[in-house]
């Protein structure tokens, strides 16, 4: 079984068989937390370090957790982003933790290539916890697993993404990969948050979402940031409710069987209701158990290069 | 100084004339004859001999970013690149909206400067877009055109009293033509790779927009407009389209219009990060397209120095712009004259006859006898790499570090002087 | 070049001595657990349990058996190259605390694929003891682990195969 990587970016750049091994290699780390002890010694005298240039305190803790049920030493950064913009550069960040010998960074940062430039100048196994409105790897791939496990097939599987595409990491990821897996991808939002040629990703576009909701099996709802009504991209929450609010009533119309899935923090009333939230569809919380297994698979599948000064053994 | 060139090929498209023969120059001037023997004799054996470039759109980043770009150093990649003028921006710190500015300018120039310096003006005061600048002044100071360059006039009351008033002075207005809130907080141009890279796009239409609304202006005022950096088919085929109603409109690209596109960001080289940024295939092709049909007058480098730190930042946060004396006239032979989009004598009066003619500079931009002896002599056989190490200017922010080229510059001549010439 | 090191009629005679010997250690066979290491100590662990059965004469005596996978415990994971193992199933379905477990793998060298085990079943609770049984003991072990129960003892630095298709044992 081959992967020879040593960075995580996106999911744009990994091939069909990649993804597949990736999530061929889930299982084993999730049966991990049916036992008493839920750790493994895996990453043994390993650092990671977590840096975020954005808060986000999900996706931290579920690297944190992945990371520690490895065993790794883990080290939290937290960076205020507008310091970056004064003084130092990311790259000098960067070699500051290659110098404290970190072996894998996970970055989080509000600008695209962020991780791009880490990766291309460390050692570490670089690993992208969203960039800009760009990719959202492990996102995308706990989002895989899921379906994986609840559908069985990606093959002709329709899964739709709804709400701000535009902005979205995680549908840049989600679409990159169920494309390459086979899935029937669909896009449902207002035309101003729908981005230029996304059609060219062999993805299908919707305006209106109780349309694309009839043939969905998957229904992926997106996180709507409440700030880009002041940017006019939408006319107010009120009308955003009134027609992309995932409801009971629209739910009702879907397929009986409909996986409905969240990469949180859900905005509840927004743009789910809490009876679909809460609904035997939704599997927004096995999306967060998934989580820690995808991303420890994904600690574990990285290389990172051979540290010049550890001791050969 | 006495300097004959014989043998040489001769291009002087002011003059249609594209001869071998011999070339004087003496007291600083062209001549038909030297009145004594030359001090230096040149073998122009394979050469080729034309009007000194003119660059007229150019940062040279002095008075205040001396980080970036000199006089000093700016005018030697300026030499290297067989550029004999170069216009400069005038968004300095503090930036070219009075007399005194413009002659510190010159001055410099005149003292450590290796090529002509020609300042443009602010078109408004501190180049906000509210109050006209003392244009009369700058005039007469030295300036040869007006422009708020990176800070476009979005007022087009503004902009319409600017063309208004540039009109007895005879100079031209130089529109960076950018819509200022359709490119708000962009960095790339607007297409499948920006969706892609998720990175904020800026539209064609940003530019176009601009065009259209300053042909209109033009028509308006019967001012004189010049169009800056053109990028887009759109701004193309409007240039194209009002030129035939015989208005006041001139237009320039830069050499990386015409050899790159968008595809190049996606690997995150802040060195591919210019405003206009780098666009379509099919922009590219209408560049072209506007070059070979006359549409698009000159070509300029928007040579923008930027410090290293500046430019290793995250691909949002670093400056936009590159470096381009030293690759222009390499990037103008590969991209244009030998893929036969241009002939030589067609390619060299964008940066000769055109300019000299838009922006009325007396006796230069051709090789007639009693004008200003600025001669490029081109050698087309020359093969080089060019390498980040060979790089004159105080920045090395160039996408083009490693490209191999063939023919460019072998030797500068700048008021009779020669400034510069190949060492092997 | 393969060598037989133990042809086929011996095969089966060493895996049924094992499996009695395991039988008659394990007197209180209600207590019996068997763990085979993934990858070829899982059939072999199978084929034991089959014949403690028929030596118990008990057709309803069910012996809990359990599979184990010892990459994530492995103390070489970063001398891999790209060549990454499949990670297979650890499934052990029942309560392992005061069980006599019979850890099973198909050949012992150095003592490190135990040794991972070990740790493995240590993190699934305190079983009461745990014995090691091996079809073939190469010897030349790196860490203090001996087998309780053993098909052959053949020394060797060279790689040993167990083909149950064909019931040999072979050196490459």
């Amino acid at each position: 079984m081959l992967f020879n990587r040593k960075d995580l970016l996106g999911l744009e750049f990994l091939d069909k068989k990649e993804i597949q091994i990736i999530l061929d290699s889930v299982k084993p780390f999730k049966s991990l937390f049916m036992r008493s002890v839920k750790k493994a010694p895996t990453l043994v005298g390993k650092t990671v370090v977590t840096l975020f240039y954005e808060p986000s305190t999900r996706t931290r803790t579920s690297f944190e957790i992945a990371a520690k049920r490895l065993s790794a030493d883990v080290v939290n950064l937290a960076v205020n982003a507008s310091s970056v913009v004064k003084g130092e550069s990311l790259i000098d960040t960067g070699k500051t933790l290659a110098a404290m010998n970190a072996d894998y960074i996970i970055i989080r940062h509000s600008m695209t290539g962020a991780p791009d430039i880490l990766a291309r100048n460390l050692d570490a196994s670089v690993i992208n916890a969203g960039d800009g409105f760009h990719e959202h790897p492990t996102q995308g791939l706990l989002d895989l697993y899921t379906i994986f496990e609840k559908k069985k097939k990606f093959e002709n599987l329709k899964v739709l993404l709804v709400g701000d595409i535009l902005h979205s990491r995680v549908a840049k990821s989600n679409i990159w990969a169920l494309t390459k897996m086979g899935a029937d991808v669909a896009v449902a939002g207002p035309p101003t948050l729908i981005p230029q040629g996304i059609e060219k990703l062999g993805v299908k576009v919707f305006y209106n979402l109780d349309e694309a909701l009839k043939t969905a099996d998957v229904v992926n709802i997106l996180r709507i940031q409440l700030e880009r009504q002041k940017e006019n991209l939408f006319p107010s929450v009120h009308e955003y409710v009134e027609l992309y609010q995932l409801t009971k009533d629209r739910l009702a119309k879907a397929k009986s069987n409909v996986l409905v899935m969240h990469p949180g923090p859900m905005n509840r009333g927004i743009e789910i209701s809490s009876e679909v939230a809460d609904s035997v569809n939704a599997v927004i919380n096995e999306q967060v158990t998934n989580g820690i297994a995808v991303r420890m698979a994904i600690l574990f599948l990285l290389k990172p290069k051979a540290n010049k000064n550890a001791y050969s053994d | 100084m006495r300097i004959q060139i014989d043998d040489i090929r001769i291009i002087d498209p002011a003059f249609n004339k594209d001869k071998k023969g011999s070339l004087f120059v003496e007291g600083g001037k062209i001549v038909s004859s030297l009145s004594k023997k030359a001090d230096r004799i040149i073998d122009g054996k394979g050469k080729i001999a034309v009007p000194g470039l003119i660059d007229i759109h150019s940062h040279l980043r002095e008075p205040g970013m001396e980080g970036k770009e000199t006089i000093y150093t700016g005018t030697r990649a300026a030499a290297k690149g067989g550029i004999t003028s170069v216009f400069c921006m005038p968004n300095t710190n503090p930036v070219i909206d009075n007399a005194p500015t413009v002659e510190f300018i010159l001055l410099k120039a005149q003292k450590e400067g290796l090529v002509n310096v020609f300042p443009i003006g602010c078109a408004t005061k501190g180049s906000l877009g509210e109050e006209l600048s003392e244009i009369g002044v700058l005039k007469k100071a030295g300036i040869v055109a007006v422009s708020d360059d990176g800070n476009p006039i979005s007022n087009s009351q503004i902009m319409r009293r600017t063309l208004e008033y540039t009109k007895m002075f005879n100079i031209p207005v130089i529109s960076h033509c950018e819509d200022k809130e359709l490119s708000r907080n962009g960095v790339m141009n607007e297409g499948l790779n920006s969706t892609i890279l998720g990175l904020r796009p800026i539209p064609a239409q940003a530019e176009a927009v601009m065009v259209s609304r300053d042909i209109l202006l033009a028509e308006l005022t019967g001012g004189s407009v010049h169009f800056a950096h053109i990028s887009t088919a759109l701004s193309v085929n409007l240039i194209r389209q009002a030129k035939k109603s015989g208005l006041k409109i001139s237009a320039e690209t830069c050499p990386h219009y015409f050899s790159l596109t968008d595809d190049i960001v996606k690997a995150y080289d802040t060195n591919t990060k210019m405003n206009p940024p780098l666009r379509s295939k099919k922009d590219v092709k209408a560049v072209k397209d506007g070059l070979c049909d006359g549409t698009i007058d000159c070509i300029a480098t928007d040579h923008a120095p930027h410090a290293q730190e500046e430019k290793s930042r995250e691909f949002d946060n670093a400056p936009f712009g590159i470096i381009g004396f030293e690759t222009c006239l390499s990037l103008i032979l590969s991209e244009l004259v030998y893929t036969k989009v241009l002939t030589l004598s067609q390619a060299v009066a964008k940066m000769t006859a055109n300019p000299a003619k838009i922006f009325n500079l007396k006796n230069r931009g051709n090789l007639q006898a009693g004008s200003i002896a600025d001669i490029t002599i081109i050698d087309l056989d020359y093969s080089y790499k060019f390498s980040k190490e060979s790089i004159v200017s105080k920045s090395k922010n160039s996408p083009f570090i490693d490209r191999d080229f063939k023919g460019g510059a072998c030797m500068t001549i700048v008021g009779g002087k020669i400034v510069w010439e190949r060492k092997n | 070049m393969q060598e037989i090191i133990l042809e086929s009629a011996d095969f089966n005679d060493a895996i049924t001595r094992m499996s009695r010997q395991i039988f008659d250690d394990n007197k209180n066979i209600k207590n019996l657990a068997v763990i085979g290491i993934h990858g070829k100590g899982v059939v072999l662990a199978k084929r034991i349990i089959d014949k403690i059965v028929k030596l118990a004469k008990d057709d309803l005596l069910k012996i809990p058996f359990g599979t184990l996978d010892i990459t994530l415990y492995r103390d070489d994971i970063y001398k891999r190259g790209a060549d990454i193992p499949l990670i297979k199933e650890t499934a052990i379905p029942f309560e392992i605390n005061e069980k006599n477990i019979i850890l099973v793998d198909d050949v012992l060298y150095t003592g490190r694929t135990v040794r991972a085990a070990l740790d493995v079943l240590m993190d699934f609770g305190r079983p009461r003891s745990i014995k090691l049984a091996v079809l073939v003991d190469r010897g030349h072990r790196e860490l203090p682990i001996e087998a309780n129960f053993t098909g052959i003892k053949y020394p060797t630095k060279q790689l040993v195969k167990v083909d149950y298709d064909k019931n040999i044992v072979v050196k490459i």
